[in-house]
């Protein structure tokens, strides 16, 4: 999790367990989460990226063993 | 001469602006922004975030860009992350060019890509009124969208 979404999930990175038998899904990414978290990930300004690739529709997610899933709140640099 | 980096430390941009300039025989124009961090009333600290996989590639991207579309003999685009105490540099940009427009307006599209488009997320430490400090995570300004929005044609 960056910026803002890490305070609201309380950690810079969580580990989860898979689901049995398929891979992890959007809908299931969020019901592992921390609820405020999850309440906030349907913003359409926040982006998700699976080993460092930005999904183009982070709805369509498919996470397997070992993957990393970056969750990017809107940007604020320079 | 193309150098594209993060740092996670404070940075000189003298130090940096002297050998690029060297490093680019027989320009027409250099062209330097340097970002610092303001001196607001209340802050005490800024802290960049940014996110490994996607940031410095960005960044790299950012400068392939910049390439295609400015006739350029050389770019340097260093940004720092970590905790910054005012006064601090914050980005450095400087291009170097057979002429100066093609300099100036790559640091100009640069700066405005690194402002709204890159990956960093910025947070600032406030002072409250008890005396104790707490931080706040800085949204992104509507201003810097509309800067952004000056490259789309």
């Amino acid at each position: 999790m960056l910026g803002k979404l890490a305070d609201l999930a309380q950690a810079a990175t969580i580990d989860l367990p898979l689901p049995l038998s398929k891979p992890l899904d959007w809908e299931g990414l969020k019901a592992a989460l921390p609820s405020a978290l999850a309440e906030a990930l349907d913003d359409p300004r926040i982006r998700v990226a699976i080993n460092g690739a930005l999904l183009p529709n982070k709805a369509k997610l498919q996470a397997g063993a070992g993957d990393e899933i970056a969750l990017l709140p809107p940007v604020s640099g320079g | 001469m193309r150098d594209i980096r993060l740092l996670d430390q404070m940075f000189l941009p003298g130090l940096l602006i002297g050998p690029f300039t060297q490093a680019n025989k027989g320009l027409g124009g250099v062209c330097t922004f340097v970002g610092e961090v303001r001196y607001d009333e209340g802050v005490e600290a800024l802290e960049l975030t940014h996110y490994e996989p996607l940031t410095l590639p960005g960044m790299h991207a950012l400068a392939d860009r910049a390439f295609e579309r400015f006739t350029l003999m050389g770019l340097l685009m260093v940004h720092r992350v970590g905790q910054m105490r005012p006064g601090e540099p914050i980005v450095c940009v400087s291009a170097a060019a057979l002429h100066r427009r093609d300099a100036i307006d790559a640091v100009d599209f640069c700066m405005d890509h690194l402002k709204s488009a890159a990956w960093f997320w910025k947070r600032e430490k406030r002072a409250t009124q008890n005396g104790e400090s707490e931080w706040h995570w800085i949204e992104p300004r509507e201003q810097d969208h509309s800067d952004l929005a000056r490259w789309e044609s």
